[in-house]
């Protein structure tokens, strides 16, 4: 048996689950498999009693921020409460120990779920038709692109291989048309935040398969002109892709399919209250307006006239770009998102939006007062917006990433930093709806102390966290030592 | 109002700190036109009726003993795992993007990577990708970047056929050609390639679909022979009991890849899983998707991060190695616990049952008139049936004695219309393979 | 301020060459470029042997929250390149004139001529 030595380890901050091992013997191999088939190097994961193996993840759990456990304002990531009744229902044994290949009479209750679900995405979106099998929103824009080129391709226009993408866009646009096979071209934002329609007018033409867009973008404003931008895409031939990352901000007050969007991929651990569950599993789901329907990824579920529901396959839909994993997508998170709908209804769901855009101004107006610098402050702030800290740089060499660092040991975990990269020193701060003008006030005071703290003591900052399991990270010694797996002992 | 916790009053004075008068003023810079403010969608339900609607939905779906496998399977998931994966700690966080926060989070990462290597007898594994056949796909574009110049595939045709679609949606959008790599009809078993033409890499499907044991040595050595990568495609219980494909051949295979669902995740009617990938260390840096890494803090302790990010989308943008973004974090901290759970000791004796049950059911069957087994071959804990009568009449008629068969062939447009691919788990005990015995001969009688 | 010896030539994508004699140049990233990167974990250098155009992308230099495409600075045919660098990405930012070159190539005598002096480097950093 092995001790670990406590005395090594502060506070069990270096707990590790090898230093819980115990001898067991390996079981005998069976007789009627030849032996070089068999393993030869041992196995070697640690046997550990069920106790230890129990107290090892709690406390790593302990280590953790959450929405949970603190206030979450990442912007652009949606961080609002993941109502538990959604976890309850898709932990249900009739939904948890259905296997894929049951056949569909015997699992019309998870089929009418996801077909409910396709219809009510759907509705929220304005758009034509659903399919739900992308397992995240970058497998959600791979999709939705592919059913560009599909859509082009189908109608005999084979030259259409730019993608245009705003300066602004996440990371994933790019490089989703990238593996989609198309060429990215960068179209720059205005100073006020919404797209250069000179150089979006200059890029169009017949060799354009469309353009992808976030309304509100991703500098925390809405694109006022989205009606033009999609006149005069559609006008050179393109299609207009919408990303569901914002789609927090405008769910009930405004359609994407009535802003002209062709096709779009929605967000469901965001805007849906699904779990991020430390970086997935997300759900990606698409939707396209009607002359897109033949393309969407399989399968996808149908109703019969007698109202049997069934998968789709490829002989009902030969046009389809095809599957994107080996069934039928995130099953367990689409019920979540099922069931937050079905809890909030037509009513709550229309006043989502409302209460995310009403804190996000809130906080916006709280933090302006105590001196904060705003990204677009003659713009309305969506459910998001965007804070400088430049001032603070050039006063006491504070930067954004100081700021972060030093409201975790307020408990508060930090806004998204260094994103969009067009505004210097930024903060991204997303509170969501969830949360109360008590949790927004208190962190306006921490913020306010922060800023003092800047500038009069800013060694606080630059050091910080102060009171977490571990302080700042030597990330350059992590990637050229690249310690990834534990050594064997 | 669910989960919004705005009283009148507090909604008021908000406004008023923003200097609107109403919610709508909040949407002034979109044009009217474009708001809309009803949607077909049904009303709002309690939290009481919402169970009960949701409870009646999943007991409607026939609850069935499974001996159907094919890349999703049925075992035992111990009490603990989803009690703490489900931790609001776990369940609740994000990307851990600020590893001060995050380590809970990091550490588990780290070790699911390390009991991956283990595994799997390679030296680097990523932090997992959505699901065992885009994580297919995602290993062979690895190999073509690993490789260069090369614009192909060989791929095997008795792969699950429900991967070779995914192969085909994702490789296809980059013009890379799939070539088959085709499998003797009488042994079921993969025949060497007569020529690897400018393919970048072999794919090696250790389980194959009929459920046989491939002979993985000779398959990687012809890989490696002619200039190709060799990718493992393989199932993380049967590693237990299998050749790690570290020790595949001369060299051992260079990448490995497989469904992570059989380390605790709940069937769930196909998702969601999660796709391990890993592979040797020189090849870290082609390597898609989340990898983390142990480091040291400002004060010497030790400690955890993401790392070798600027491989990734949110740094390259369009030149990253993948468009991926997310792991599947949660699915993954229950596998770790899961595997922690059971150890070594535990995953190799799950696996024996699975295997003896197997063994044990295919003597049974032998006595029934009619049937018979299309390949002799070695198998871990799934097999081909071949029924004198059609295996989908016969799964339907056995659903109605409450099993689920396993998955007519038919339906995969393989093998004869008789063909039905069983498969047992530890979940099955003896007295379950004797009812599956009984009712099958019920129902072959019928016919 | 970075530094920028006198004895060296630059390329305006934050290069330097030093003229080895016999057609042979060492290259390298300057003070100022391994200042914007931060600290650099890797760099993809081109093998022995390729042939490498001026102003085109010939390798990839890594930092912990970004990624740079390495130019070559003159049209030419690589000769050697710094090994060590796999193990040491550190020479990158703590030498980057000397134990952080990263390869020598082979070239005309007139490319080498074509590049910026250190004066006219230092105009273009600062700016």
């Amino acid at each position: 048996m092995n001790y670990p030595q406590e005395n090594s380890r502060q506070n069990a901050v270096t707990d590790s689950i090898f230093d819980h091992d115990h001898a067991l013997p390996a079981p005998e191999s069976p007789g009627d498999i030849p032996a070089e088939l068999l393993r030869k190097t041992p196995l070697n994961l640690p046997n550990a009693s069920e106790l230890d193996v129990l107290r090892h993840y709690t406390r790593l759990s302990q280590k953790n921020f959450s929405i949970d456990t603190q206030f979450y304002p990442l912007g652009s990531c949606t961080m609002k409460y993941n109502p538990r009744i959604a976890h309850a229902m898709a932990s249900l044994p009739g939904f948890a120990r259905l296997h894929p290949d049951t056949p569909a009479p015997a699992m019309q209750g998870l089929l009418q779920v996801l077909w409910e679900l396709q219809e009510w995405l759907a509705a929220a979106t304005g758009m034509a038709a659903v399919s739900l099998t992308p397992a995240a929103g970058a497998q959600g824009e791979l999709a939705g692109v592919a059913m560009i080129r599909a859509y082009h391709h189908a109608r005999g226009d084979t030259a259409r291989n730019k993608m245009l993408i705003p300066t602004a866009a996440h990371g994933t646009n790019p490089a989703s048309a990238q593996m989609a096979g198309f060429e990215v071209i960068e179209i720059p934002n205005l100073p006020d935040g919404d797209l250069d329609m000179e150089a979006l007018d200059a890029h169009l033409g017949p060799d354009v398969a469309g353009i992808m867009l976030t309304n509100p973008s991703t500098l925390g404003v809405f694109e006022r002109r989205i009606a033009e931008i999609a006149r005069h895409v559609h006008a050179a031939g393109g299609l207009l892709y919408y990303d569901g990352a914002n789609l927090n901000a405008i769910l009930g007050r405004v359609q994407p399919g009535q802003m002209g969007f062709d096709v779009m991929h929605l967000n469901l651990h965001k805007t849906f209250a699904t779990p991020h569950g430390g970086g997935g599993p997300g759900a990606g789901a698409v939707a396209v307006q009607e002359r897109l329907k033949p393309f969407l990824p399989l399968p996808t579920v149908t109703k019969a006239e007698s109202g049997a529901l069934r998968w789709m396959t490829a002989e009902d839909a030969p046009q389809s770009i095809g599957q994107l994993s080996a069934h039928g997508g995130n099953i367990g998170v689409l019920l979540r998102a099922h069931a937050y709908i079905r809890r909030l209804g037509r009513m709550g769901v229309g006043r989502v939006s409302a209460y995310a855009a009403l804190n996000a101004n809130y906080l916006l107006k709280e933090l302006q007062k105590l001196g904060y610098q705003v990204a677009f402050p003659e713009r309305r702030a969506s459910h998001e917006f965007i804070l400088s800290v430049s001032d603070l740089q050039q006063a006491s060499g504070i930067r954004a990433l100081d700021v972060a660092k030093r409201l975790l040991d307020f408990g508060i975990h930090a806004p998204t930093i260094y994103f969009p990269q067009l505004v210097p020193e930024c903060l991204l701060i997303e509170p969501t709806e969830t949360e109360s003008k008590a949790t927004l006030d208190r962190f306006v005071a921490v913020m306010a102390q922060i800023r003092e703290e800047a500038l009069a003591h800013p060694e606080l900052l630059r050091e910080a966290p102060h009171h977490l399991p571990v302080g700042r990270l030597d990330e350059a010694l992590a990637a050229r030592k690249l310690d990834v797996a534990a050594a064997l002992s | 109002m669910p989960y919004i916790p705005h009283d009148a009053e507090e909604t008021a004075a908000m406004l008023a700190a923003v200097g609107l008068s109403s919610l709508d003023a909040l949407f002034d810079e979109i044009p009217s036109s474009l708001q809309v403010h009803d949607m077909a969608l049904p009303e709002g339900l309690s939290e009481r009726v919402l169970r009960r609607e949701l409870e009646g939905r999943a007991l409607s779906n026939s609850p069935l003993l499974c001996f159907a496998g094919g890349g999703a399977y049925a075992h035992h998931i111990p009490a603990i795992v989803w009690e703490i994966a489900a931790r609001g700690e776990f369940y609740s966080a994000y990307t851990p993007y600020q590893p001060e926060a995050s380590q809970g989070t990091l550490q588990v990462l780290y070790e699911y990577q390390s009991f991956i290597t283990r595994l799997t007898g390679l030296e680097v594994s990523n932090a997992s990708l959505y699901d065992g056949a885009s994580g297919l796909a995602e290993a062979c574009l690895m190999a073509l970047r690993i490789q260069g110049s090369e614009k192909s595939i060989l791929v095997p045709e008795n792969l699950l056929p429900s991967w070779r679609k995914v192969l085909d949606t994702v490789l296809g959008m980059q013009q890379i050609r799939l070539i088959p790599v085709p499998y003797d009809a009488r042994t079921g078993l993969l025949q060497l390639p007569t020529e690897a033409g400018d393919a970048a890499a072999m794919i090696i499907p250790q389980i194959n679909a009929f459920g046989l044991l491939e002979a993985v040595d000779s398959l990687t050595d012809w890989a490696h022979a002619h200039g190709l990568l060799s990718i493992a495609v393989v199932n993380p219980l049967a590693l237990a009991m299998l050749k790690a494909p570290g020790d595949w051949g001369e060299q051992g295979a260079d990448i490995a890849v497989g469904e992570g669902q059989p380390m605790g995740i709940p069937l769930t009617g196909g998702g969601p899983y999660f796709g391990f990938l890993a592979c040797r260390k020189a090849y870290v840096r082609q390597l898609p998707g989340r990898l983390v890494a142990k480091t040291v803090d400002a004060r010497g302790r030790e400690a955890y991060c993401l790392t070798l990010q600027a491989r990734e989308q949110h740094i390259r943008r369009g030149k990253a190695t993948s468009n991926i973004c997310t792991n599947q974090g949660l699915m993954v901290t229950a596998a770790t616990i899961h595997m922690a759970t059971l150890g070594s000791h535990g995953l190799q004796e799950t696996a024996q049952i699975c295997h003896t049950r197997a063994q044990q059911l295919r003597e049974w069957l032998k006595e029934l008139p009619g049937v018979s087994f299309p390949h002799a071959g070695p198998f871990f804990h799934e097999w081909v049936l071949r029924l004198p009568v059609s295996a989908v009449k016969v799964r339907d008629a056995l659903l109605g004695h409450g099993l689920l068969a396993g998955i007519p062939l038919q339906e995969w447009h393989m093998g004869e219309a008789g063909d039905l691919l069983v498969c047992t788990t530890e979940l099955l005990e003896e007295s379950d393979l004797l009812t599956y015995r009984d009712a099958l001969h019920s129902v072959l009688e019928a016919q | 301020m970075s530094k920028i010896p006198e004895s060296l030539r630059y390329s305006d994508t934050h290069e330097w060459v030093e003229d080895l004699g016999g057609g042979r140049y060492r290259m390298g990233i300057t003070d100022h470029a391994q200042e914007l990167l931060g600290d650099l974990v890797y760099a993809e250098v081109p093998e022995i042997g390729k042939t490498v155009k001026a102003g085109t992308v010939c390798g990839v230099l890594e930092s912990v929250k970004a990624a740079a495409d390495l130019y070559s600075p003159i049209d030419g045919k690589v000769l050697e390149r710094n090994e060590g660098l796999s193990d040491n990405p550190q020479w990158l930012n703590e030498d980057p004139y000397g134990q952080g070159w990263i390869m020598v190539v082979s070239a005309d005598a007139a490319a080498f001529d074509k590049l910026l002096d250190a004066a006219a480097y230092s105009a273009i950093e600062g700016a």
